[in-house]
């Protein structure tokens, strides 16, 4: 039997870090208990970011740049913070990544093991041979309350991971799975946050009691001698307890894997998987790897490295990622991205922001996509595509041919920093992006630091919340540029 | 080409009103202001009107939709009034509407008059406002101040001009315009202000500070025109006639092509191109006396110096600096104190920017009058730098 495994991942970790310290002394009076938890970073994406952009800009990484992206027969999206409730998330991704339509999109949610379940469903995909290609991507944003210890848990990140029976860098030896009601915590329909029970219970009788029945069944079912497993991936948010988890089931506790509590902090159901990339990015050929989640029961997902893995390597690492993060001390700006204190925004930013969905169809591969028109005739690129070319000296008819801009290099033509409009992180930068082979687009700026956006300095395109209508709880995305 | 407009109409009467912060003055009771003095010049009654054209950008906080507005506040005589919406620039498209009426004999006399009553907003600024359901979706939720302020980054890199020189060229702009304020009863904002003041203001959209953005403002102004025989047998004498009328109107290739460089407006030079050519100006820096342009932010005139083929390409910031532009320069801009102090009640600014060259050329412009002028240039822009539509129109003694 052809192995089947992971034949690429890449994790998306935001650029800004939080200082905890910064939100443990702003709350000391209201929650001096929590001082002690004041230490390190935790990751936090910007206002216009959420699980599904966040997905997006992981599975591009993992994609690469090229136009054809046919081979992709499914597509997992796995979040407990899906945007909708009831629209196919990984369909918005679908369309961003311009996957084929014929790509099954299926959006897995509801547990913080979801993750791992969409890895193990999407290996299934591949075993069965309806697939030779799957893609799980996988990413969380929670909200938390002001003042609580979820606030300083809680990190935000993305990872993409293909699962195909080529070019495997690791192949699948086993995965495991127990579905329980345990529930350590729960969000109800139309809640916010989390609600959650005691950290002792959730310790002693879920961690310490589902996760050593799943792994250990894993391994004696696999006639796996726990001490071949050489990394261990637990998320888990109580010190120590993955540690006391891998002695009980005969895995040296050397072998647990840093879980970044200090630098991202938990990314929910993207957790573990952004461990598994940090760990494949530094592997040896021939390394057994447990992966595991807890959430409603837990997952685990035996691993063993190929020689390939020796040559992946991905353009920005987690390692990289960690390094490059810019330290954030403003926990008001904190509060403010996710919408946690009633701000003043202004009667601009009252303006009314219904999607016209028809509209919205009608243009969804220009708005989802960043799909423009390439002229057959004069090779004019233009956005958005027209039935009469842009091409001032020949305006050719019915001569659009679909062109991929998201991927293509461009610069700025024109640029301001507006402090007069509605922005959720003033100034609201914007202006006329070109790109290189042709096209251009008069479009938002986002990830901008100052002095950091000058006229023909290079930019690439993120896909983003373009805004929230509020009133009508719609999303609306769009792509903007960073400067690089 | 056509044979054009020129010398085919005459301006028979104007009005104006005060141009501000008219917080107990209605949409109705503006036009009122503007019409009775427009008539009482034209020294006509109302039923000697044959058609009006009336121009209102933002109907929602206005008078509301359609040409019904005009015809219940002045109760006209149950003639035609089309309304028309060209951003900015409606005003002037009013004016063309009814000169154009004349022009083809369609109407013996016809109105035009603009309004906007932007101060029922509850902040200051133009208001925030969808572009249609395809262009939010994808086009920032920016500013006016915002769109027009990219021009500074990209004039800075094509012609090489340091943000800080460029930005005190800008700052003298605002200061001119203030000086003639200060000489205009009717203007929104009547005090001078020092370069210093200008270049410290609070940021609006970078570069462009407090005292670079125009006035937004309530107002209305009207222009009654007629042939210059009627006219004549009016009893009217010296007469001012319109020599030129000309639009241009983006087609995307600023805002889609790369041909583009973001520093200039494309529709102005091609406005202006014609707008000599229908007037038979062939050398509009000796030739006209005086300008008032869409100084909507003082960057967007300093271009338009450029694109008006009165400073040469790249020579704006030296020609501004000089004071060629001042009120006793060659080419005097913005001599009632342009957008930027009369104000810009949206629909009724290309009808302001008229008024201020009528009473120049018929010698009845007070503190403000400039010696001789012959010829009277406005430049009345509606939209942003990537797409917009431009005006361009001449006026002079018959």
């Amino acid at each position: 039997m052809t192995d089947v495994g992971i034949s690429s991942l890449v994790s998306y970790i935001p650029k800004l870090r939080l200082l905890r310290k910064s939100i443990t002394e702003a709350n000391s009076w209201l929650a001096p208990n929590l001082l002690g938890k004041g230490k390190g970073t935790k990751s936090i994406s910007n206002w216009d970011e959420d699980s599904v952009t966040m997905s997006v800009e992981a599975a591009r990484r993992l994609l690469g740049p090229e136009d054809n992206r046919s081979y992709v027969d499914n597509l997992f999206f796995a979040s407990t913070t899906m945007p909708f409730a009831d629209r196919l998330n990984s369909g918005i991704i679908r369309a961003a990544l311009t996957l084929d339509e014929s790509t099954l999109c299926t959006d897995i949610s509801s547990s913080l093991k979801c993750g791992t379940t969409a890895l193990i469903n999407a290996i299934s995909t591949v075993q069965s041979g309806k697939s030779n290609y799957s893609l799980v991507v996988t990413s969380d944003k929670r909200k938390s309350r002001v003042a609580s210890s979820q606030e300083l848990d809680f990190g935000d990140a993305s990872t993409a991971v293909s699962i195909s029976n080529e070019n495997i860098i690791a192949k699948v030896v086993a995965t495991a799975s127990i579905s329980d009601d345990f529930v350590d915590h729960f969000r109800g329909p139309n809640e916010e946050f989390d609600y959650n029970w005691e950290e002792r219970w959730i310790r002693d009788e879920g961690y310490l009691k589902i996760i050593p029945k799943l792994v250990t069944k894993l391994l004696e079912d696999n006639k796996i001698n726990p001490s071949e497993i050489k990394k261990f991936i637990l998320p888990c948010i109580f010190p120590k307890v993955p540690q006391t988890i891998s002695k009980i089931c005969g895995i040296d506790p050397e072998n647990v894997v840093d879980n970044l509590a200090l630098s991202t902090g938990d990314t929910g159901s993207a957790h573990s998987l952004l461990l598994l990339t940090h760990v494949l990015e530094n592997s040896t050929p021939g390394e057994k790897i447990l992966v595991c989640s807890f959430g409603g029961g837990g997952d685990a997902i035996l691993l063993e490295t190929t020689d390939l893995v020796n040559k992946f390597k991905n353009e920005e690492s987690i390692s990289s990622m960690l390094d490059n993060g810019i330290e954030e001390t403003n926990y008001m700006k904190y509060l403010t991205f996710n919408d946690l204190v009633k701000w003043e925004k202004g009667m601009r930013g009252e303006i009314d922001r219904k999607t016209a969905l028809t509209t919205l169809y009608r243009h969804n591969d220009a708005i989802m996509g960043l799909i423009g028109g390439k002229c057959s005739k004069t090779g004019t690129i233009q956005f958005p595509a027209s039935r009469i070319s842009v091409s001032p000296n020949s305006p050719d008819i019915d001569t659009q041919e679909p062109y991929k801009l998201a991927e293509k290099r461009a610069n700025i033509l024109s640029w301001s920093a507006d402090y007069l409009s509605f922005s959720i992180n003033p100034p609201n930068y914007y202006g006329i992006v070109s790109f290189e082979e042709g096209g251009r687009i008069m479009m938002d700026f986002t990830d901008v630091g100052e002095g950091e956006i000058e006229s023909g300095k290079d930019v690439k395109m993120v896909f983003r919340i373009k805004a929230f209508d509020e009133i009508r709880g719609f999303t609306r995305y769009f792509w903007k540029a960073v400067p690089i | 080409m056509a044979s054009g407009i020129k010398d085919k109409v005459a301006i028979l009467g104007m009005g104006c009103s005060k141009f501000g912060e008219r917080w107990d003055t209605s949409p109705d009771d503006l036009m009122v202001e503007a019409y009775i003095e427009a008539l009482d010049d034209a020294g006509i009654e109302a039923n000697q009107l044959d058609a009006a054209w009336f121009s209102h950008h933002i109907d929602d906080i206005g008078a509301g939709k359609g040409g019904t507005p005009m015809s219940v506040a002045l109760r006209l005589p149950n003639i035609s009034v089309t309304r028309v919406e060209n951003y900015c620039a409606s005003g002037s498209e009013a004016f063309r509407g009814a000169v154009y009426a004349v022009a083809a004999g369609a109407a013996d006399i016809a109105i035009a008059l603009g309004m906007e009553k932007l101060k029922d907003t509850g902040y200051g600024g133009l208001p925030a406002t969808n572009y249609g359901t395809f262009g939010p979706q994808i086009g920032p939720s920016g500013s006016a101040p915002g769109n027009f302020a990219q021009l500074a980054s990209a004039y800075s890199a094509k012609h090489n001009v340091s943000a800080e020189d460029l930005k005190r060229a800008i700052a003298h702009v605002s200061v001119k315009s203030h000086a003639n304020g200060a000489k205009n009863p009717k203007a929104h904002l009547q005090k001078e202000v020092t370069e210093e003041q200008v270049l410290n203001a609070p940021m609006i959209a970078e570069p462009l500070g407090l005292f670079d953005c125009c006035g937004v403002s309530d107002g209305a102004a009207a222009a009654i025109v007629t042939t210059p025989e009627i006219a004549a047998s009016l009893g009217k004498k010296d007469l001012i006639s319109v020599k030129a009328l000309q639009l241009s109107v983006s087609n995307g290739l600023e805002s889609h092509h790369n041909t583009w460089d973001g520093s200039y407006f494309h529709t102005v030079r091609i406005a202006a191109k014609k707008a000599y050519a229908e007037a038979g100006i062939t050398k509009p820096r000796e030739e006209v006396s005086m300008m008032e342009v869409h100084d909507c932010f003082s960057v967007t005139e300093l271009v338009t110096m450029e694109d008006l083929f009165i400073s040469e390409e790249g020579q704006a910031v030296k020609d501004v600096m000089d004071g060629f532009y001042d009120s006793d320069g060659q080419v005097p801009c913005q001599i009632d104190g342009g957008l930027k102090c009369f104000g810009h009640p949206i629909g009724a600014s290309g009808l302001r920017m008229l008024y201020e060259m009528y009473l120049q050329l018929q010698g009845r412009a007070d503190k403000r009058q400039l010696k001789n002028p012959s010829i009277g240039l406005t430049h009345n822009l509606g939209g942003q730098p990537a797409n917009n539509v431009c005006s361009v129109a001449i006026i002079g003694s018959l």
